[in-house]
């Protein structure tokens, strides 16, 4: 007998022991699931930070050897200026680092050590300073991307000098810099301005800002009052007949087909059969509405839903239509729901690349986009593009990229999760 | 007099900050059917879900007081409450057959308390644990139908087969024929006539006529105090509490 | 030119709504008898009136203009019949280019000078025409509804009928879009299955639809397209990758639902299933960005320091990478159902003196799985649509394979790979993007369809 009492005794300590086992076996899965949110974020973020900043070397520029009276600046004209031959007076000036240098070959290096733009920086200094020009000037020229990344330690220095871009004497130049204080970070407002270059230092993201924020506009402008007036139809006044159900059987499928079916679409339909541009945020805006539009109205619908009859009713009592008693007192009181719905589908979209890829929206921009019919990339496309480079420069302005786009996505959710609270009644 | 299987020293229990019941003390008679009755809202729920310890699943009760069963404090720490419920089983005012199949129902117990694993002897528990709760004849031929697919009364005789697959000492039961019509709550009255002879049963019922039907001792509860405990009878023809006699003569409740 | 004719249009309506208000505001006074309907209405009516048939027309035309432009520019050509499709849309874009001032040609030949004639002439008169035409019919459908107004007109029963009938098609644009993804797709299927038999691409083993080239439409060597699209290794590259995926979203999402919704304090539960759910927000090619610079080489670097080789473009990575985007896929779906089940069923369980955890693996598994099963089918059929994270971290090269180490491509990776370059409309290449579209579509539709249908059916309902 206590044989059996001993075995079920047993019995018991074991089902208690798997029981504590399972327990953290959940519990790990759990903090699995979180660390990995946390891993992507720390990662991005230490790639990418960096991208908000870049290298500046100080040089002092002798205007006084380009014109012997600065003041006669002030009197040219912008277009004066940019005719004025400046290559061999810029070089002089960086020359001037190191007057020691002789040869052509070290020379050259040390060009190299600056963007590919300086002269065109000296000229936009000349440009916004020239009533105010003194005999020598000290400017902050943007470093080349290798020098930038060398200066932020991302670099690997100890390689051979023959697998690496950057060569000994340049690096010797640029420690020598560092030691005269001469290299400095600088917010680099142009990453955030400018559109695509193929040079990294150079290469900015905010042609796919605007082409993004164009995107966004389009879907906002279709898919906002195309999915709340579908959903006020299927709510309200549907009846409850074959087409109705075949029309919420569709919505309810286009919600789970892959987007990139919906690049093929918008290749297949949009761009062939009605010959718009490729490219452009327009066609881009509208391939999206189609992908967001379910989203917007089940969501509409539901907010619709919870509306509950006494409203109806009293209107309808006072002697409205249907139709006005839907629109003037149901929909107003379902808009948060239906706002909330509206700012996710497009937070979803914001982030959508496979479709845009395929109608196009991959252009290398170099110029801003000023319309939505002028061809770009999106901020999504752009880290695609971006990631294909292999040059270290642009591992973190991907990075960088991405960055903004989650914090625009942050934002948006945060916006409809705040409209959601304020406004949402409970009944 | 029969010996005593439950007994309950000055039981406080607390929802949170509210207190439901006060000071209560009680025994139960083995083997005998004790009957718990009161208003809504009295505390005999709270009260026989102590004796099986349901309570500890919900976060926010709390229990102060004794409770023993042969003399074991239940609500001591090294007391496993699985094996508690072996041997206090219960059954609930909804019947809630798993949704598995009739057989798996009744196996259920047996199975992960390890007292048979091999199917013949699984079978053997689960017929005779049909037939002690006089569902087996209506059954016999579908034990692998599903158990959520038989009538109400049928469902609640299940849960009550479920309860004694395991053999326990003591059947709580909350209410178990409320949500029954009357012909299936006569079957379920008349099996605790003959279940009483194996197994000592507390039920909670809201009807007093089917207390003074089935039970032996009956306990009076109102507002969280155990008011009034006693022979059935005495209750129910000769109370010595006001609140009690009012209760019965139907002026509240 | 588009928009400043909007914007025409926009302002008489906006007129005409004034418009028909006042009519309707005198027609009331002067006569003493009530209108039946509000003023405001008679302006909505004559301002529908105003706008709503211009703009259709406008978008009648825009549609239809470069057709018949094209059409009477090439109109010489077209009589000669010796042009293909093709080459008249190329030679369109040349008399385009020509009429801009760019030289194209060594010697502009009469025709082409026609041509190009003709495309000054229809492109200057097009436009005045289509002034001409609507706003000419918006200014006459004005005067017409003004003189509509009257005692019997219910402008109101009118402009509510109206807005029913925008509403109603907005919501037939579901439809539109589902028509317009099949019959894109099967067009460009049928297409590409009238030159490759639809066995060779259901079962062919070998996929490379580079090797195919094109000269002319009909030069096609059929020995060329034979054996190029084998669609079996992008099926087997998806199989495996999603596989993977599944391997990883499975138990993780699975055990933290169970967590989430039977041990975690309700503290715990508000601020994790949020967290978690940003997984699923984050867009996917910040996914992929991670997948091919960090993941692909740590599983290179660690396979191979473990002496294994390992592509750097590994299916393993791939699928991690994409196991982690779906968890939340899995575990908020199945939190929801597990924590669906009654309560009755799990106090059955304790009172019967089970553990938590034999609770939850025989009591409440087994109800909600229904659910839980549901939740895989909408996992596995997300992680098959997906295609940043394979562009990116997956392979290119069609490798029929079982190895996770290996790189796999998918049908995403493909329909993306061939798209994205230049492409010839006309070719077996480019239609095969759409055939693998149409297997995608089909399948994930097929898999979101059985997924509703399990939980309906087996779903237990405890009223």
């Amino acid at each position: 007998m206590t044989d059996r009492i001993e075995q079920r005794i047993n019995s018991l300590n074991k089902r208690l022991n798997s029981e504590k086992r399972f327990r953290i076996y959940c519990i790990g899965a759990m903090s699995f699931a979180l660390a990995w949110v946390l891993i992507l974020f720390l990662n991005i973020f230490s790639s990418g930070y960096s991208a908000f900043y870049r290298t500046v070397i100080q040089v002092d520029v002798p205007f006084l050897n380009l014109i012997e009276d600065t003041t006669q600046f002030s009197e040219m004209s912008s277009e004066d200026i940019n005719n004025l031959s400046m290559y061999s007076f810029s070089k002089k000036a960086i020359y001037r680092l190191f007057p020691d240098i002789e040869e052509k070959k070290d020379k050259k290096m040390l060009i190299r050590l600056f963007s590919i733009e300086f002269e065109q920086e000296i000229r936009e200094f000349l440009k916004s300073n020239k009533s105010n020009i003194n005999e020598t000037e000290t400017i902050y020229l943007t470093a080349s991307d290798d020098v930038d990344q060398v200066n932020k330690g991302n670099y690997p220095r100890d390689l051979d000098e023959d697998k690496r871009r950057i060569k000994d004497i340049q690096l010797l130049f640029f420690d020598d810099l560092v030691d005269r204080g001469l290299v400095s970070y600088e917010f680099n407002l142009p990453f955030l301005m400018r559109g695509d270059s193929r040079e990294p230092e150079l290469a900015g993201v905010g042609g796919s800002i605007v082409g993004s924020l164009f995107t966004i506009l389009v879907v906002l402008i279709l898919s906002f009052p195309i999915g709340i007036f579908a959903a006020i139809y299927l709510e309200e006044f549907a009846p409850k007949n074959r087409v109705t159900d075949f029309i919420e059987i569709n919505i309810n499928n286009l919600a789970a087909v892959p987007s990139i079916v919906f690049g093929l679409l918008g290749l297949g339909i949009i761009l062939n059969t009605f010959g718009l541009p490729r490219s452009t945020p327009l066609v881009g805006g509208i391939v999206l509405s189609l992908m967001t539009l379910p989203t917007i109205i089940i969501a509409t619908r539901a907010s619709l839903r919870a509306v509950p009859p006494s409203i109806r009713e009293g209107a309808l009592a006072v002697g409205a239509t249907k139709m006005q008693a839907v629109m003037h007192h149901v929909v107003p009181v379902a808009m948060p729901g239906a706002l909330t719905g509206t700012i996710i589908g497009l937070a979803q979209a914001l982030g959508e690349t496979a479709p845009l890829l395929l109608i196009g929206m991959v252009a290398f921009v170099v110029d801003v986009p000023q319309t939505p019919l002028d061809a770009s990339a999106s901020l999504p496309v752009q880290v695609y593009l971006w990631s294909e480079s292999a040059e270290r420069g642009y591992v973190e302005k991907t990075s960088a990229t991405i960055m903004m786009l989650l914090g625009f996505l942050i934002l948006m959710n945060l916006a409809a999760v705040l409209i959601r609270r304020k406004f949402e009644t409970k009944w | 007099m029969k010996s005593i299987k439950i007994k309950a020293d000055n039981l406080n229990v607390y929802y949170g900050e509210k207190q439901a019941l006060f000071e209560v003390s009680m025994y139960m008679e083995e083997k005998q059917v004790t009957a718990l009755i009161g208003p809504s809202g009295c505390g005999k729920s709270t009260f026989i879900r102590c004796l099986n310890r349901m309570n500890d699943v919900i976060d926010i009760c709390k229990v102060q007081g004794k409770i023993e069963i042969d003399g074991n404090d239940i609500y001591a720490p090294d007391m496993q409450v699985e094996q508690l419920r072996e041997r206090v089983g219960m059954v609930f005012q909804k019947p809630n057959p798993f949704p598995k199949s009739i057989f798996e129902n009744v196996a259920y117990g047996p199975r992960i308390h390890g007292i048979a694993e091999h199917k013949s002897d699984l079978e053997e528990i689960v017929v005779t644990s049909l037939k002690k709760a006089a569902l087996f004849d209506e059954v016999k031929d579908r034990l692998s139908d599903s158990g959520t697919s038989l009538s109400g009364g049928q469902q609640q005789r299940l849960c009550i087969a479920r309860a004694i697959s395991v053999n326990p000492d003591i059947i709580l039961m909350d209410e178990p024929c409320s949500a029954l019509d009357p012909i299936a709550t006569a079957r379920i009255e008349e099996l605790m006539g003959d279940l009483k002879t194996e197994y000592t049963i507390i039920i909670v019922t809201h009807s007093m006529q089917q207390a003074a039907r089935v039970s032996s001792r009956t306990g009076f509860f109102h507002l969280g105090k155990l008011v009034e405990v006693d022979k059935t009878e005495a209750i129910f023809s000769n109370p010595s509490d006001q609140r009690t006699q009012d209760y019965i003569t139907g002026r509240f409740g | 030119m588009g928009f400043i004719l909007i914007s025409l249009i926009i302002l008489i309506g906006i007129t005409s709504y004034f418009l028909g208000n006042l009519r309707a505001k005198n027609l009331r006074t002067s006569n003493q008898k009530n209108l039946k309907s509000l003023s405001h209405y008679y302006g909505y009516y004559v301002a529908l009136w105003a706008v709503v048939p211009a703009l259709l027309i406008l978008l009648m035309i825009t549609s239809f203009k470069s057709f018949f432009i094209e059409q009477y520019v090439l109109s010489d050509f077209i009589a000669l019949g010796s042009y293909t499709e093709t080459e008249l849309s190329l030679l369109f874009t040349q008399i385009e280019n020509t009429a801009m001032g760019i030289k194209l040609f060594d010697e502009n030949t009469i025709l082409i000078d026609g041509a190009v004639n003709k495309l000054n002439y229809i492109n200057k008169t097009s436009e005045n025409l289509t002034y001409v035409t609507v706003l000419g019919f918006s200014g006459l459908l004005v005067l017409y509804s003004i003189f509509n107004i009257n005692h019997k007109l219910n402008s109101r029963k009118i402009v509510e009928k109206f807005l029913l009938v925008l509403y109603f098609t907005c919501s037939l644009v579901a439809i539109m879009t589902t028509v317009g993804i099949i019959f894109s797709l099967l067009y460009e299927t049928l297409r590409f299955f009238s030159q490759v038999p639809i066995t060779d691409f259901l079962f062919g083993l070998n996929w490379s639809p580079q090797r195919v080239f094109v000269r002319e439409a009909g030069d096609l060597d059929t020995r060329d397209l034979a054996n190029a699209f084998g669609a079996v290794p992008l099926f087997a590259g998806t199989f495996l990758i999603a596989l993977i995926a599944m391997c990883v979203s499975v138990p993780v999402g699975l055990l933290t639902a169970i967590y989430m919704s039977e041990y975690a304090s309700p503290k715990v539960r508000d601020w994790a299933k949020p967290i978690i759910e940003i997984l699923a927000g984050i867009p996917t090619v910040v996914y992929g960005f991670f997948a091919a610079l960090t993941v692909a080489p740590l599983v290179r670097d660690i396979g191979q320091g473990a002496g294994l080789t390992v592509s750097s473009e590994s299916a393993l990575a791939a699928g991690f990478v994409m196991g982690i985007m779906i968890i939340p896929f899995i575990s908020s779906l199945s939190d929801d159902v597990i924590k669906s089940v009654p309560q009755s069923l799990r106090e059955g369980s304790y009172a019967m003196g089970a553990t938590k955890r034999e609770t939850i693996v025989k009591v409440l598994l087994p109800a909600a799985l229904p659910g839980i099963v549901g939740s895989f089918l909408l996992a596995v059929s997300r992680a098959i649509g997906e295609t940043m994270i394979v562009v990116m971290a997956a392979g290119l090269n069609a490798k029929l394979t079982a190895n996770p180490l290996d790189a796999a491509t998918t049908i995403t990776t493909q329909i993306v790979v061939i798209l994205i370059g230049d492409q010839e409309f006309d070719s077996p290449k480019t239609q095969s993007a759409f055939a693998l579209g149409l297997t995608l579509f089909v399948v994930t539709l097929a898999l979101n369809f059985i997924a509703l249908q399990v939980v309906k059916k087996y779903t237990e309902r405890y009223d």
